[in-house]
């Protein structure tokens, strides 16, 4: 309950924020050439004046710039983003549509990048300045300088166009109908390429960290006395080192939340994948600007929500962290 | 000058130095070596590097010397690189200093603001930014040390906390030193060198951000960009894959060689944290 409170505190704490960048951002896109009813024209193929007068009048887009914000953000309480004018549907239904597959590509990257890191790190770690560590620091420093977009085609060169295992890009197969388990697992290999382009770089990151953190934790008192216990040196890495080493890399999952969302505009558009990233993308392109502030607003609230999960385990993972602390 | 032996003897600081300084030669020479335009037509479309000596790393979709691409390339990233990060480590330096050395109200609006663009995706920033002031060099730049001022603010207030109380401090305020001096002239200086050496990170992600947003087809299309060539071998990537390849490996050498640089510094520094 005192976690929850704790955690219930920092969200709270976070509204400022959220008000903060959608406001930031709402004043920003002001400035930006062309508005809706622009959009809206280009798409009929051009009308007269008139008829753009009565559109932003509709719109509200006739108002002041304050009364247009308090109007959106009203709005927003009522969880009404708007309507997109390019996709002809509100932008609430766009983005829903969209969610899943960033939020499906998020996850399986974050575990992948979580537990490879973690593995990697400590494998490094226990061999530190020897062959293993070498290797694994160079590779970590190799990933971290991979532009993702890129690894992401030259896999597709050599898995989808060479070696033909995997599909090369979309979510799913859609030239037959699967129900169930097939349809699962057809995601799932269209989502092997894009998971491990976008977790690498984070799993070089993640692998760093660990490394240095179990490098940390080996060196205190406690794990001296472990061994002197008599302990194995597996026993002492599993149970003694690791959940005080692991403290570094959740904190790390709440830092990277949204260099993540951000990178999964590329990796999306590298992969054709329908997801936010990509919407993103496309709503940039066709200057749908009431999409892109709904983007704006989701992102947010995305990264806040992990922060606050990433909250919560901090506090199962280290007892000492208290409301009073 | 300790330091600078203690970075000759780390390896990889030296390779990433060397590193640095061929993507460097190569930036200098790009006028020499290839005087034309580098995105003028320059021969057939999509030969194989090695087909032909004059191309020695192909022509791309369009014709052009993808060699000559390469090195004029070089220019931008290590140009848009080295501005994006001035401007983003001299906001965040000035936000960090007053954040740090006032605390109190201002401390906690000015770290709300970094919270602020630190919750929001600065990929997605940056889409917004571009979408608002278009795309050619110069917005562009500015809008990639826009969104990589955060940590460095953060990095800088943190040494403000720990030295605005010190005796040195102490002693300029009893002199009656006012707060500008005090900020830039006694406490900046000694918080100064760990934001330098963080400013090869915030380089290593300006390169990657300018890349990946000329690979978009987003960033500035009339220069020699080694993302705009990645994107555009995109759409002939089923058999001519070395149009996308060749400009990765040169995006990659540079972050590489800037990190090392950054991480043998950082190592040299601050001996006593080697190995992190």
């Amino acid at each position: 309950m005192r976690i929850l409170s704790l955690a219930g505190r920092r969200l709270a704490a976070s509204i400022p924020t959220l008000l903060l960048i959608l406001i930031g951002v709402f004043l920003l896109l002001q400035f930006a050439p062309g508005d809706t009813v622009d959009a809206m024209m280009a798409q009929m193929g051009g009308g007269d004046a008139a008829t753009a007068r009565q559109l932003r009048e509709f719109y509200g887009l006739d108002l002041s710039v304050p009364a247009q914000l308090g109007q959106y953000l009203w709005r927003l309480v009522r969880l009404d983003l708007g309507f997109s004018a390019i996709y002809g549907k509100p932008v609430a239904t766009v983005i829903a549509e969209r969610l899943p597959a960033t939020i499906l590509l998020m996850t399986a990257s974050l575990s992948f990048a979580f537990f490879a890191g973690l593995v990697l790190g400590v494998v490094a770690a226990r061999g530190v300045n020897r062959w293993p560590d070498t290797i694994i620091s160079t590779l970590g420093l190799v990933f971290y300088a991979t532009p993702s977009f890129w690894f992401g085609l030259m896999a597709i060169v050599v898995f989808s166009i060479y070696l033909q295992w995997l599909p090369a890009g979309g979510l799913e197969d859609i030239t037959q109908v699967q129900t169930g388990i097939w349809r699962t697992l057809d995601i799932a290999r269209h989502l092997v390429l894009p998971t491990l382009t976008l977790g690498l770089i984070f799993l070089a990151i993640y692998l760093r960290i660990m490394r240095a953190s179990m490098l940390e934790v080996l060196n205190l008192d406690f794990v001296r006395t472990a061994r002197a216990k008599g302990l194995d040196e597996t026993r002492v890495v599993v149970r003694h080192v690791l959940r005080n080493a692991l403290l570094p890399m959740v904190t790390l999952i709440g830092l990277q939340a949204g260099t993540m969302l951000g990178g999964s505009v590329v990796v999306e558009s590298v992969f054709s994948l329908p997801g936010l990233g990509r919407l993103a993308y496309e709503s940039v392109v066709q200057r749908d600007l009431n999409t892109l502030l709904g983007i704006v607003f989701v992102s947010a609230l995305l990264v806040i929500a992990v922060n606050f999960l990433v909250d919560l385990l901090y506090a199962r993972l280290d007892p000492r962290i208290t409301p009073g602390g | 000058m300790g330091w600078v032996r203690g970075y000759f003897r780390s390896p990889p600081a030296v390779i990433g130095l060397v590193l640095l300084l061929l993507v460097v030669a190569m930036a200098a020479s790009a006028g020499w070596l290839f005087p034309r335009d580098p995105l003028a037509l320059a021969g057939r479309p999509l030969v194989w590097p090695l087909d032909n000596p004059r191309f020695w790393l192909g022509t791309d979709n369009s014709g052009r010397d993808i060699a000559a691409q390469i090195f004029h390339g070089a220019r931008i990233s290590l140009l848009i690189g080295l501005v994006a990060t001035v401007i983003a480590v001299l906001i965040g330096i000035v936000i960090g200093a007053v954040a740090g050395y006032y605390g109190g109200a201002v401390d906690t609006i000015l770290m709300r603001v970094t919270e602020a663009f630190q919750t929001l995706p600065n990929f997605l920033l940056l889409l917004v930014l571009v979408v608002v002031f278009g795309s050619n060099i110069t917005t562009v730049t500015i809008a990639i040390g826009v969104v990589s001022w955060p940590a460095p603010a953060r990095l800088t207030r943190a040494e403000f906390l720990s030295l605005r109380n010190r005796e040195f401090v102490q002693a300029g305020r009893t002199l009656g030193l006012p707060d500008f001096k005090l900020i830039f002239g006694e406490i900046l200086p000694n918080a100064l060198p760990p934001v330098i050496v963080y400013a090869s990170v915030v380089m290593a992600v300006a390169i990657l951000l300018e890349s990946a947003l000329a690979f978009l087809r987003l960033s500035d299309p009339n220069v020699a960009s080694w993302g705009n060539l990645i994107g555009l071998g995109r759409d002939v990537l089923r058999v001519q894959w070395y149009v996308s390849a060749i400009p990765g490996v040169a995006i990659l050498v540079t972050v590489l060689a800037v990190s090392l640089v950054g991480q043998g510094l950082n190592d040299a520094l601050n001996p006593r944290l080697k190995g992190r």
